[in-house]
């Protein structure tokens, strides 16, 4: 019955856990959009019309950053996957997993689906809660890849999350490392100003930062100011999905349940 | 075929011997006790059966499956309910059942049947679609119950199944228990309930510093000690008592204690007049009479010299009053290098 690697109808209850979890804990999900919001309102609406150094001539900063506030919203909701697997552990449930006759390649991606689906719906309320604000979907037609790119950034950093969470045996020493990661990596990703204002030696690090061809990408299809090529970015990102969910895959191999 | 059969299993956290190189069989349909106190091991030997902890010594083999070669097969087989609680308490009673259905890969028809039957069975049906943080101890440890069997497995782990649980609640719990074994699934459960597993089990093992020091049904155990033990407390000197019991067929042995004596008689509750009347031939003026029928208590005080528990009760039995050794898992007491073979 698992002697396939992927075990599908194991995927599919980790799933509809998820997301019964998520439907029924609305608080959880508005306050994970409260952040992201405040960004919105006040750097955009502060900001608006302001001269600020390599963003293209006639973009308004609001349209600059909801890209770069959206890939946000995705990485703080992709965190708590890996947060998820940690209460897991401390609840004892994990047990309950890890004792049955799946792969831990078929729990990873279980994980991978349950997180990747609530931290797009988050991602994609930003986006919507954006419109009032201002926001202008300028290429319509190229909309739908915006899920396409929301969606491979979510697998990436829910893999990030289930590897990191797979070395630690509770759940605040990770809740205190991501919280101290986020905001590096969001400030690394060309969110809230173009990455080539930075030292180069940073901008390097921008450049391994697969948030930064995320935003960059949802730049380019709704937006349509990319500072690089769509193929560039989706194959960073796409690179960066798979290597993201291997690595969670094997490092959460290791994990004993004692 | 037997069940399981343990094959010089081991387990060494460190340079700590949780479990020392045990090794014994497991008929199918028994209902097998693991007994002993807490950090015996036995949680340890029941993790390596289950495939959550690798072996560093040995293996075993499960419904025919070997723990380390084939974990897949062994998971596919076995129930398993945990010592600490392992529900998610957001979902209701039958999202746990059928998330669990789904990771055992049961047929959607099947799921169907199977979920309501097993919710009859322990007798949650009417709050079948209510969250798990509504439900009380007892009916959280049934929906565990419920669960491990209901996959059907070919073998039954339960640890330390009525922890923490009432008395009342306990008796109920063993009800679930012997109804599930009475289907035919294999049973082996962990206690540190003496009376439990005198009540419950075929047959036990009891483990102690991470060896199995005894396994026979509870009925061969406490015969093995030879009869009930006569307790005579005396006034004063005990003079020619003991040599004049020790002249009798029905006695069995005779200790001779700080307040009086110890005798070890055939059949207790007919015996304690006769050794008020041999007492009263000597001159011995008796003060107190008690009669102890063997418990797995007394079988374990015999076997290992030490009390299971400080006091006497065992229905709220704490970690901290089972000799403050802790947790299980970590705190596994070093055993000497005699058990290598």
């Amino acid at each position: 019955m698992s002697r396939l690697p992927v075990d599908l109808q194991g995927v599919y209850a980790l799933w509809v856990r998820d997301i019964t979890r998520f439907v029924r804990a609305p608080s959880q999900v508005v306050g994970a959009l409260l952040t992201p919001l405040l960004f919105l309102v006040f750097l955009g609406t502060g900001f608006s019309g302001a001269a600020i150094p390599g963003i293209p001539e006639g973009v308004d900063y609001l349209q600059y950053i909801v890209p770069g506030v959206v890939g946000f919203t995705l990485l703080f909701g992709a965190s708590f996957a890996g947060l998820a697997i940690l209460a897991d552990r401390d609840v004892g449930f994990l047990k309950e997993i890890l004792v049955a006759p799946v792969s831990r390649t078929s729990i990873v991606l279980g994980r991978v689906a349950g997180g990747s689906t609530t931290a797009l719906v988050q991602s994609l309320l930003i986006l919507l809660l954006s419109i009032p604000l201002g926001f202008r979907v300028r290429r319509p037609l190229l909309a739908p890849l915006a899920l396409v790119v929301l969606l491979l950034l979510a697998v990436t950093f829910v893999g990030f999350g289930i590897a990191l969470a797979s070395q630690f045996r509770d759940s605040q020493g990770f809740g205190i490392l991501v919280q101290f990661a986020i905001l590096p990596l969001f400030f690394l990703s060309g969110a809230l100003y173009p990455l080539d204002q930075l030292p180069t030696v940073v901008q390097y690090l921008g450049l391994l930062n697969p948030l930064t061809y995320g935003v960059d990408a949802l730049r380019g299809v709704l937006v349509g100011n990319a500072a690089y090529p769509l193929v560039v970015d989706f194959g960073a990102l796409a690179l960066g999905a798979v290597v993201m969910v291997v690595v969670g895959a094997a490092l959460f191999e290791r994990v004993e349940a004692g | 075929m037997a069940a399981i059969r343990v094959e010089g299993l081991g387990r060494a956290f460190g340079d700590t011997v949780a479990v020392d190189e045990v090794s014994f069989e497991v008929g199918r349909g028994e209902l097998f006790g693991l007994l002993g106190p807490n950090g015996a091991g036995k949680s340890t030997l029941v993790g390596m059966c289950c495939t959550l902890l690798r072996p560093t010594a040995g293996t075993a083999t499960v419904s025919g499956h070997d723990i380390r070669a084939e974990r897949a097969a062994v998971r596919g087989s076995i129930g398993v309910v945990f010592q600490e609680t392992a529900l998610d308490e957001e979902l209701t009673g039958v999202e746990n059942l059928v998330f669990h259905a789904r990771l055992y890969g049961l047929s959607r028809a099947r799921r169907r049947e199977r979920v309501p039957e097993v919710l009859d069975l322990v007798d949650l049906a009417d709050v079948a679609d209510d969250t798990v943080d509504t439900y009380s101890g007892g009916m959280k440890r049934r929906l565990e119950i419920a669960r491990g069997f209901l996959h059907e497995p070919a073998v039954l782990f339960l640890d330390e199944p009525t922890l923490g649980l009432d008395a009342g609640t306990r008796r109920d719990t063993w009800e679930y228990i012997r109804a599930l074994n009475d289907r035919g699934v294999t049973v082996v459960m962990t206690t540190h309930y003496m009376e439990e597993a005198d009540a419950l089990c075929d047959r036990v093992a009891i483990m102690d510093n991470g060896a199995v020091v005894a396994l026979d049904s509870p009925t061969q155990l406490k015969a093995g000690l030879g009869g009930d033990v006569v307790t005579v407390e005396t006034a004063d000197r005990v003079t020619g008592l003991p040599d004049r019991l020790r002249g009798v067929d029905w006695v069995r042995g005779v200790e001779v204690t700080g307040g009086g004596l110890g005798v070890t008689v055939d059949d207790g509750a007919r015996r304690v007049a006769n050794v008020v009347r041999l007492a009263d031939e000597a001159g011995v003026t008796i003060s107190a009479v008690d009669r102890r029928a063997p418990s797995l208590e007394t079988v374990f005080l015999d076997l290992t010299g030490r009390e299971v528990r400080a006091g006497g009760d065992s229905g709220l039995a704490e970690p901290a009053a089972v000799g403050g050794r802790g947790d299980e898992l970590g705190a596994a007491r070093a055993s000497g290098p005699d058990g290598g073979e």
